[in-house]
């Protein structure tokens, strides 16, 4: 049932993107959508399926903009760096605990605190990330990297758990 | 398209320009930033918003035809791979012994004994690397 | 001359940039990296490409392109550790 529900998905993404409504092409992407779905089932990949839940859907279509909007903001921050002739950078290590429970949505908040602001996940071990920082603040570095997951957290929660 | 005219195609056009000023600003900091991590940041962040920049360019050109829809697939896979890749290289990069900075001031990584060990380069990979871990 | 052609040679610029850090490293993480971003700008390229030509051929090489060079990354990070490729 699960099977077919990813083999079903794969072939309206595979009809979108080649366009081709004629009969060859629409068998040729129900084969390869079938041959792809088969191939996943045992791995596993198809529990990824209950993250098609509308709530989650929707969630995650807040969470888009917010992303988003970090990522403008942590890329004009790294070109006012970057441009700067004294180039003002203070780089290392710092960590921080998350409270996120579930593997995706560690994966995704590892994922997201790279696109961030002056932060890029390094590791993580347990439920301890690893930040590697361009600018470490002066006083209480984990404290301040822990405050930056916090935004992201409520929001993946509500995605994957 | 040739040349740009009407609205959306000069909408489109300043969309890729800024991508590709993005772009340009990743590789510049590629080449100042001195250590592989901070080069990853700037690498990684400006480089993929540059090509975020660039698709929905091309969506905005073409709308969600054939076209349109290849580069929305082409943006999600790229936000899911580009910082799961730099995550991947810089945790490699610092458990192969690569140091940080000179100018680096803290390196938790080191302290809780999960990258490299010591100051130096150890020129491989260090010897526990993958194991005790959940 | 044509407006997407500057576009094109903006992001040549850029992977000329990376290229250059490439040939300097210094360690081969610096290398690996570069490898990377390379293949994110090249996705880009591909974008700018299509888009000039109005063929959507271009955006399925970038597309297949974005999805190796990250298997790429992935391999030569796993490299680097010192590992094997299915651990």
């Amino acid at each position: 049932m699960r099977t077919a529900a990813a083999a079903l998905l794969c072939w309206i993404a595979w009809i979108a993107s080649t366009g081709a409504l004629d009969p060859v092409g629409l068998a040729a992407g129900a084969a390869a959508s079938a041959a792809a779905a088969l191939a996943l089932r045992r791995e596993g990949a198809e529990a990824g399926l209950v993250l098609l839940h509308p709530v989650r859907l929707f969630w995650a279509l807040v969470y888009l903009p917010v992303l988003l909007a970090f990522i403008v903001r942590s890329n004009l921050d790294v070109a006012r760096r970057v441009i700067d002739p004294r180039l003002p950078i203070r780089p290392g290590i710092a960590k921080a605990r998350t409270t996120l429970r579930s593997l995706p949505a560690r994966a995704a908040l590892a994922n997201s605190v790279t696109l961030t602001p002056g932060t890029m996940s390094v590791d993580l071990v347990g439920d301890v990330l690893y930040v590697h920082r361009i600018w470490v603040p002066e006083e209480d570095p984990d404290g301040a990297t822990r405050r930056e997951l916090e935004p992201f957290e409520g929001l993946l929660r509500r995605i994957f758990e | 398209m040739t040349d740009p005219s009407g609205p959306r195609e000069i909408a489109a056009f300043a969309l890729m320009a800024a991508g590709v000023g993005f772009d340009l600003l990743g590789c510049v900091g590629l080449v100042r930033l001195p250590d592989v991590y901070n080069r990853l940041q700037a690498g990684t962040k400006c480089v993929t918003l540059g090509t975020f920049l660039l698709l929905l360019g091309v969506i905005l050109l073409s709308g969600l035809d054939a076209m349109g829809w290849k580069a929305l697939l082409c943006l999600a896979f790229l936000s899911v791979t580009s910082p799961t890749a730099a995550h991947a290289i810089a945790r490699a990069a610092h458990r192969s012994g690569v140091p940080l900075a000179p100018g680096s001031v803290l390196d938790r990584y080191a302290e809780d004994g999960e990258g490299r060990e010591g100051p130096e380069p150890a020129g491989g990979p260090s010897g526990d690397a993958g194991e005790g871990r959940p | 001359m044509n407006a997407m052609d500057l576009l094109l040679a903006g992001l040549l610029l850029g992977a000329a940039l990376c290229l250059w850090r490439a040939r300097a490293g210094p360690t081969p993480a610096d290398r690996a990296v570069c490898v990377d971003i390379l293949g994110i700008l090249m996705v880009g390229f591909c974008a700018v490409l299509s888009a000039r030509t109005g063929r959507d051929l271009y955006l399925a090489v970038g597309l297949s392109w974005a999805l190796l060079s990250f298997v790429g990354s992935l391999a030569l990070a796993k490299h680097l550790e010192g590992r094997r490729f299915d651990d």
